[in-house]
């Protein structure tokens, strides 16, 4: 049952991300006939926003070291991803072996078990 | 959620770090004494520190037409109490700051406090609530995450709209502003944050129950269920 509900929960994280892709519709050019980003970052909306609400605010600290690009920017962040998902992977894995081990102990101490 | 560096006025970038630090320097001490008394327990502060990681690494695209992430730290903060994530955050948001250009050092404070203050104390109160007002395990865990990410950005709205104060309409209208880029984008990653908290505790109560009862989190029945 558990194992039923996890998968539809998963799937439904799915769902979830790629609904807006299939709903949002590309946005009409730029006045200037530039085409309008779609999906980018809430962070850098949050970042032209300052600039219209402030527009005198200057920046008064750069970061000290910025990804060479794009793609090393999401090579770091795909490693932080990467991290994160072995860890849990392998604690979940320890555990399962566990409880399996434990499992067939309690059979065999029972003498029921065929292990 | 991430207040990009140099984007704050500095008085309010000290501010935040000040208001910060006696929850981090809590928290460090906090999970020091934890793991003292319960070493076993090492592994699974483990999974929510690399929670956090993963969570806050995915960028997904959202309703707004816009991307952004979940945080992650409902998780820790219903295992082991809300101040146990302001540490555990900072070294992400740290790791994002230095490395990615996202966020930053004079940020830091104010992301502190938003991701790993806020939304963990937001998770840790709610998940209380919601087990005393009888709503099952899944459900409870379900509202505090969910909620906990969601507050995150709202909070990060009131942090801009405080330091950017529309000229005209002065800080509720600029705090309209943010929520509209951070909060109405979070919410279905929010639903997405809520329920893959559920999922790693539906793994725990079948694999870990026995971590679960020593942290108080399972009554001996639910163990079983």
């Amino acid at each position: 049952m558990k194992h039923h509900q996890n998968l539809i929960l998963l799937i439904l994280v799915v769902l979830l991300a790629v609904f807006p892709l299939w709903l949002v519709e590309k946005p009409a050019p730029a006045a200037d006939g530039k085409a309008v980003e779609i999906f980018a970052g809430a962070d850098d909306k949050a970042k032209d926003l300052i600039g219209d609400i402030s527009p005198n605010y200057t920046r008064w600290f750069e970061p000290l070291m910025e990804p060479a690009s794009g793609e090393i920017a999401s090579l770091l962040f795909a490693l932080q991803a990467a991290l994160g998902a072995g860890f849990i992977g392998y604690y979940f894995g320890v555990s399962v072996t566990r409880e399996k081990y434990a499992a067939r102990r309690k059979a065999a101490d029972e003498g029921a078990g065929a292990y | 959620m991430h207040i990009m560096e140099g984007f704050l006025p500095i008085e309010h970038a000290v501010g935040w770090s000040v208001a910060s630090a006696p929850f981090v320097i809590y928290g460090i001490h906090a999970v020091k004494q934890h793991i003292q008394e319960n070493p076993e327990q090492r592994m699974l502060l483990g999974v929510a520190a690399a929670f956090t990681f993963v969570l806050s690494a995915l960028k997904l695209p959202s309703v707004t037409g816009s991307c952004s992430h979940p945080t992650g730290t409902g998780l820790g903060a219903i295992l082991f109490g809300p101040a146990a994530m302001a540490p555990i955050g900072m070294v992400v948001l740290l790791f994002q700051a230095l490395l990615l250009a996202h966020g930053g050092l004079t940020t830091l404070g104010a992301n502190i406090f938003s991701m790993a203050i806020v939304g963990p104390f937001a998770a840790a109160g709610l998940f209380r609530l919601a087990r005393s007002l009888k709503l099952s395990f899944a459900v409870s865990v379900f509202i505090a995450a969910s909620m906990a990410d969601l507050l995150t950005y709202v909070t990060t709205s009131v942090q801009l709209a405080w330091a950017f104060p529309d000229l005209e309409g002065g800080f509720v209208a600029s705090f309209v502003k943010f929520a509209g880029i951070f909060a109405i984008t979070q919410i279905p990653l929010a639903i997405s944050e809520g329920l893959l908290t559920v999922v790693i505790f539906n793994a725990l109560i079948r694999f870990n129950p026995q971590e679960l009862q020593k942290l108080k989190l399972l009554g001996g029945r639910e163990a079983h269920a």
